[in-house]
């Protein structure tokens, strides 16, 4: 934990605006777990949007599988909507090497031939891996590579930005 | 003194071969079971492929034979991306006087990665896992009469599907016992998760009275065996075995141990009926039955391939 000055909050009302200046009549949102997921969510009810939103698991898709294998709790890709010619707007709530995007494209593949997909992050973070890049994000930070950046969500709802030393 | 470690598990408890449900801890058996929850998902995609082991070799060594548990392997392995290698081994080098290390020290020349073992020798997978390069990983798919452990957890996600909860269950499994894998590693793996009470039921010469020593309750009157069960399971019942002091007859055996309609009537209502196939129809079980609404041969078989997919991504992703 430190004193960082990003504030998970304020830069949700601003991720909320834009995505609300994204969307098009046929776009579906689709939250990256965990963190997308929280945001996906909580987007789709205070946006009013029809239907439900869809949330990306991509476990099945990690590129690191060789090194640290299954884990041991796994969680779901649910899409409850056709993916076939739908403009999927893709929210995650950072965006640092890129990979978690790759692998969150593949595993949409899976399902069906999206007619575009877009993404939206709370932040922007140095260190890109891959050529891969943002529609919009709510802020830009750059980090140590050492310096892990997630989000957490409390018992009210409430969002925030931890930092802490990566495990391996 | 010298600790013995369970050669399946490495040394931060992660399994890296699957040889038996015996001396598994019960969050492995979860953790098999929630995997595959995420697996049988995969088969409602348009791709139902995921590239988790993509680039990896999986030889099927089937020294007993079985089309069915094979193919099913094999499907396991091909929607995980693996390349799969089918080798005919009863007929090829065993046959030529060639030794089962022999075998497999060639084969892992071969740069294997998985090694997928059926056997009629209790303990060869044991064997194979004990004598392979540190890299590769065995899976037992069935060892004589001692173990299958990919059936014991497709019979308990099978369970876990339809009952939800194990805590409750009582779980009949009837026929020939004693020389069924299937029912030695479903006893282990209910034993694990907790099932209120397991049942052996069948004739003496098929249902020992020292599977007592296993915590099993042992019926040789049918009625009494099926009784309030929730979770019927009945065995194959091997032609082999009919020959003998075993057993008088197949019509016999059916007279007395066949599950009928009007037998399965004195289970729990909603009470589930399983079988690992091949069915004799007429011999262990009556069609009415094998083909009611109780009957969950058919999702068995579907979750066996998720069971399997779940069962070879965990092995394959946790190192010696």
């Amino acid at each position: 934990m430190s004193g960082l000055a990003l504030d998970a909050e304020a830069l949700y009302v601003e991720l909320a605006a834009a995505v609300r200046a994204m969307l098009r009549p046929d776009t579906s949102l689709v939250g990256i777990l965990s963190g997308g997921g929280w945001l996906a969510e909580r987007l789709q009810r205070d946006l009013a949007l029809p239907g439900a939103h869809g949330v990306i698991s991509i476990t099945l898709h990690r590129d690191d599988f060789n090194s640290r294998g299954m884990p041991a709790e796994s969680r779901q890709t649910r899409l409850p909507f056709e993916i076939e010619g739908r403009h999927i707007l893709l929210i995650d709530d950072v965006l640092h090497t890129g990979r978690t995007i790759r692998a969150a494209v593949n595993e949409l593949y899976d399902f069906g031939r999206p007619a575009s997909v877009q993404l939206a992050v709370l932040v922007d973070r140095d260190g890109r891996e891959l050529p891969i890049s943002a529609a919009f994000s709510a802020a830009r930070i750059s980090l140590p590579r050492e310096q892990r950046l997630s989000l957490e969500r409390d018992a009210e709802g409430r969002l925030s930005f931890q930092i802490e030393a990566k495990s391996r | 003194m010298l600790e013995q470690r369970n050669p399946q598990l490495n040394r931060n408890g992660e399994l890296i071969h699957l040889l038996s449900i015996d001396g598994l801890p019960r969050e492995v058996l979860i953790q098999i079971l929630d995997t595959a929850g995420t697996f049988l998902s995969v088969n409602d995609r348009e791709v139902k492929k995921v590239p988790l082991l993509r680039g990896k070799s999986i030889f099927n060594l089937f020294f007993e034979n079985s089309t069915r548990t094979r193919t099913t392997f094999e499907i396991a392995a091909k929607r995980l991306s693996a390349d799969v290698i089918n080798l005919d081994i009863a007929r090829s080098s065993t046959a030529k006087g060639e030794s089962l290390l022999d075998t497999i020290a060639n084969l892992s020349a071969m740069h294997a990665d998985m090694f997928i073992v059926r056997h009629g020798e209790s303990g060869a997978p044991y064997l194979v896992a004990r004598h392979c390069a540190p890299h590769v990983h065995v899976i037992n798919a069935g060892d004589g009469r001692h173990a299958h452990p990919t059936q014991g957890l497709l019979d308990m996600y099978t369970i876990r599907h339809f009952k939800r909860d194990f805590t409750n269950l009582t779980v009949a499994i009837v026929g020939d016992i004693v020389h069924s894998r299937v029912a030695r590693s479903d006893i282990h793996a209910l034993t694990t998760l907790g099932v209120a009470e397991i049942r052996g039921v069948g004739p003496k010469t098929l249902v020992p009275g020292d599977l007592r020593e296993m915590g099993v309750r042992v019926c040789h009157d049918m009625t009494e065996g099926i009784r309030g069960a929730d979770v019927i399971i009945m065995l194959r019942l091997q032609n082999e075995r009919m020959s003998g002091a075993m057993l008088p007859s197949a019509g016999e055996f059916f007279k007395s141990y066949g599950l009928t309609p009007e037998k399965l009537a004195l289970a729990q209502p909603e009470a589930i009926v399983m079988h690992p196939g091949p069915i004799n129809r007429g011999v262990e079980i009556h069609s009415d039955v094998a083909d009611g609404k109780q009957s969950v041969i058919l999702p068995q078989v579907t979750f066996g391939i998720a069971v399997r997919m779940a069962v070879m991504s965990i092995i394959a992703g946790n190192s010696a």
